[in-house]
């Protein structure tokens, strides 16, 4: 009746446990997390690999809340005729620099780490943070100059979303600030163990993709239909 | 990212003490535990509502008990108000929907067994894992608060639509502070919700064990991996929605709240422009896919316990694996069969209902593979099994009547009748109820150490068989006679004739209630009376049955299985036992 095609068992000689963990990739293969080295008696660690899955998972979700909020501001704004677009602070261009800059400051930093400076990571780790605080007073500074116009949270669908957009923008941003707080707090780890250099990719990872997504939010504010 | 500095996060030392262990515990299978009784307390609360509502449906004169003593306002005597119904109706929709379907099949038994069915001795996250319990945990507290507010629960149905679920208690009694409670509780359910399924995807992906290819993976596993992804990319535009929501009900935007409204004899001048539509396509944009959230993993463990309780291999395992991908991403494209009656055009509800069809095609090829994996094989009813084949069953029956609501015209008619109300509490509701019912009597020996009792679970199981299809079928023919649904009374004269069919209806609804108390009596007897279970009570193949029950603190007491066969290999000519465990080096000839 039933007959099932077996396959031989593939013995496949344990892979070199390197930091990551995983062998690429593959659909068929032990693809992804599969064929990992023997387990160690002290219990098995998380492959690295994991968190940076996680961390794209994370920003797939970020990115379908930008993406519902974006498909609603532009419905909203074709639907009714009482849009008015709001004259975004000059601040923002400004800001928008300083957010750029950081992302540059934090690549300087995660080479001086593989060069193995550790001095020079910290302190370009700082100066991100530095950079990332003030943007976020910048974005304040920006919501006091729209606030003395008079333009408020309710005032006009436009300023609800400009509102909304620079909210969620900020709070992910702060989550990005805290990450880099723990990089600095652990920077003297990081620097002497290989292993911990994962924490630092995955945060790059997540301010990048704040950066880049500031840039798309501020198109999506400016470019009028 | 804390973790990361302890990547010996579940070593074998189990934590000790009574906190530790079973309150804030980042076991898998404690967090498992956590969120199956979570959803066992959720249907009660569920349950109890929708037998109020079908008290108060046929006898609108009685007074019921203690209901007053719940709401002075909304019940006073004992007699629900109209709106007091619609509390409750909204109150049942949402804790069934989001704190019973959503939560067990996927973050319960997922969560205790997914680790387990693919060599993990955790989840990747074991610390997210326990946030997302708390969570849900959080917001499940902060909806049933809305019970004990001054003016109760919210009435705005489980899908809130605005205008009435966003300007506010002029709309009515709940739509104050309760429908604020309601937008806070689903948004943080949706932030447990995408945790949890950031966690799945990665410990699917990541943590499999050596030779656990996916294509080796047990169909349980891919249904919640697949569920996983469809529950990332939904949750967060219902947190979206839910933000916008709030923000129109607290912050005097007008987002969803269109000008010059009049509610309750009031013009709300403070509105402009919004768009309930909106709110309507971001709601079902999450909404169908939720449906496949809640019914997804159902479908993975009843392929899981047809296979093993007909000693046959699935039938068409890839084509499974396929057609759960098929739909999870057809789901995405579906929303707008919601909303026919929304006045869109003809040519979208036609592009909506060529692909709300086009899902019928994935669902026969699962259906069909079940009834090809029960074909000749040699079947051991046990109660999972009459859980699964009952699966099998209301998923038919619902989901036939899918086909009906798929076509606009028809649907136009349909819509607001109790014809709907049949199909999705068959396809989606007692489906997904059953594949939970079949689950935990398939996996209790695993995750209690004992066996429940089978004569108690086979009279719970054809009680509550028989009067589901009782309850619901008759639901199809009311729709089509035009029975309104969300009515409170049928005062109408046309609605007059049809109270036998409801008093039917209701009847049922009661014994089939009653029934659910054999099953609770027999979960927890069975927790301390039961047989003892073996590792492998069930004969079955899959790694969760390779280590004792319950299994030890790391699943595998620092043994890491290593796999060398697929999922169902059973009835396998030429083998020792007629199964193969995944973990056996076992070598068979190939025969035909």
């Amino acid at each position: 009746m039933a007959s099932t095609v077996l396959t031989p068992p593939k013995h496949r000689a344990p892979s070199k446990s390197d930091s990551i963990g995983g062998n690429g990739h593959g659909w068929d293969g032990d693809g992804f997390g599969g064929g990992r080295g023997e387990p160690s008696p002290a219990g098995r660690p998380i492959p690295l690999h994991a968190y940076r899955m996680g961390m794209y998972m994370a920003l797939a979700a970020i990115l379908m809340v930008f993406a519902a909020f974006t498909s609603a501001l532009v419905v909203r704004r074709g639907i009714s005729n009482d849009w008015v677009p709001t004259a975004l602070p000059g601040l923002l261009y400004l800001n928008t620099v300083i957010l750029l800059a950081s992302s540059a400051t934090l690549e300087l930093s995660r080479r001086a780490l593989t060069a193995g400076r550790g001095e020079a990571f910290a302190q370009w780790l700082y100066a991100t943070l530095v950079l990332g605080l003030a943007f976020i007073g910048g974005q304040l500074l920006a919501w006091r100059e729209l606030v003395a116009r008079g333009v408020y949270l309710s005032t006009n669908p436009s300023s609800s979303f400009f509102y909304l957009l620079t909210s969620a923008h900020g709070i992910h941003l702060l989550g990005g600030i805290g990450g880099l707080i723990y990089l600095v707090l652990r920077a003297r780890r990081i620097v002497s163990a290989a292993k911990q250099r994962t924490i630092v990719e995955i945060a790059a990872l997540y301010w990048h993709f704040m950066d880049g997504l500031w840039i798309y939010l501020l198109l999506l504010l400016t470019v009028r239909s | 990212m804390a973790e990361a500095h302890a990547p010996t996060a579940h070593a074998q030392h189990a934590p000790q003490g009574f906190i530790r262990k079973y309150i804030f515990s980042l076991d898998h299978k404690v967090i498992g535990k956590q969120y199956y009784f979570l959803a066992l307390f959720s249907v009660f609360v569920g349950l109890l509502l929708s037998i109020l509502m079908r008290w108060h449906l046929v006898w609108p004169d009685a007074h019921i008990p203690l209901l007053d003593k719940l709401s002075p306002v909304g019940a006073p005597g004992g007699l629900m108000t109209p709106e007091y119904y619609l509390s409750l109706m909204t109150m049942h929709g949402t804790i069934m929907i989001f704190f019973v379907l959503t939560t067990a099949p996927q973050s319960g038994f997922g969560n205790y067994f997914l680790p387990i069915q693919i060599g993990a001795e955790d989840m990747a996250f074991p610390r997210l894992n326990m946030l997302s319990f708390w969570v849900t945990l959080a917001a499940l507290l902060t909806l049933l608060s809305s019970f004990f507010v001054s003016d109760g629960p919210p009435l705005a149905g489980w899908t809130a639509y605005p205008p009435l679920s966003a300007v506010g208690s002029v709309s009515g009694p709940g739509e104050g502070l309760g429908q604020d409670l309601w937008v806070i509780s689903i948004a943080l359910f949706c932030v447990g919700a995408l945790l949890g399924a950031l966690n799945f995807i990665a410990t699917t992906l990541e943590l499999r064990t050596r030779g656990m290819k996916l294509m080796r993976l047990p169909l349980t596993c891919w249904a919640w991996f697949i569920t996983a992804i469809v529950g990332l990319l939904s949750f967060a535009v219902l947190f979206a929605a839910g933000v916008l929501l709030l923000l129109d009900r607290v912050g005097g935007t007008s987002f969803f709240v269109p000008a010059g409204l009049i509610v309750s004899d009031k013009i709300l001048s403070n509105h402009s422009g919004g768009s309930p539509l909106l709110y309507q396509h971001l709601f079902w944009f999450f909404g169908h896919p939720e449906v496949y959230i809640a019914i997804l993993p159902g479908m993975g463990i009843t392929s899981h316990i047809l296979s093993c309780f007909s000693r046959k291999p699935i039938f068409g395992y890839r084509a499974m694996t396929y057609s759960l991908m098929a739909i999870g991403f057809l789901s995405f494209t579906v929303w707008g069969h919601h909303m026919f009656v929304s006045g869109m055009s003809p040519y979208t509800a036609f592009a909506f209902s060529v692909m709300t069809m086009a899902i019928g095609v994935p669902s026969a090829i699962k259906t069909f593979n079940w009834l090809g994996t029960l074909w000749g094989g040699r079947l051991r009813l046990t109660t999972a099994m009459l859980f699964s084949i009952g699966f099998v069953s209301l998923f038919v029956s619902g989901g036939l009547s899918g086909l009906f609501l798929a076509q606009p015209p028809v649907d136009v008619n349909l819509h607001a009748t109790y014809f709907v109300v049949g199909h999705f509490h068959l396809v989606m509701g007692v489906a997904a109820i059953f594949a939970m019912f079949g689950g935990t009597f398939y996996w209790f020996p695993k995750m209690f150490g004992r066996m429940m009792n089978e004569t108690l679970g086979k009279i719970h199981f054809w009680l509550t068989f028989v009067g589901v299809y009782a309850i619901f079928m008759p639901m199809h023919y009311l729709g089509v006679e035009g029975n309104v649904r969300r009515y409170s009374t049928f005062i109408d004269d046309f609605m007059q004739p049809l109270l036998p069919v409801h008093k039917f209806m209701s009847i049922w609804a009661f014994i089939v209630g009653g029934a659910q108390l054999i099953f609770i009596f027999n979960l927890f007897w069975s927790m301390f009376k039961g047989e003892k279970a073996g590792i492998n009570p069930w004969e079955s193949t899959s790694l969760e049955w390779t280590v004792p029950s319950p299994p030890p603190h790391d699943n595998f007491a620092g043994k890491i299985p290593v796999v060398y066969h697929g999922p169902y290999e059973y009835g396998v000519p030429g083998a020792e036992k007629d199964y193969i465990m995944q973990d056996s080096p076992e070598v068979v000839a190939e025969s035909h």
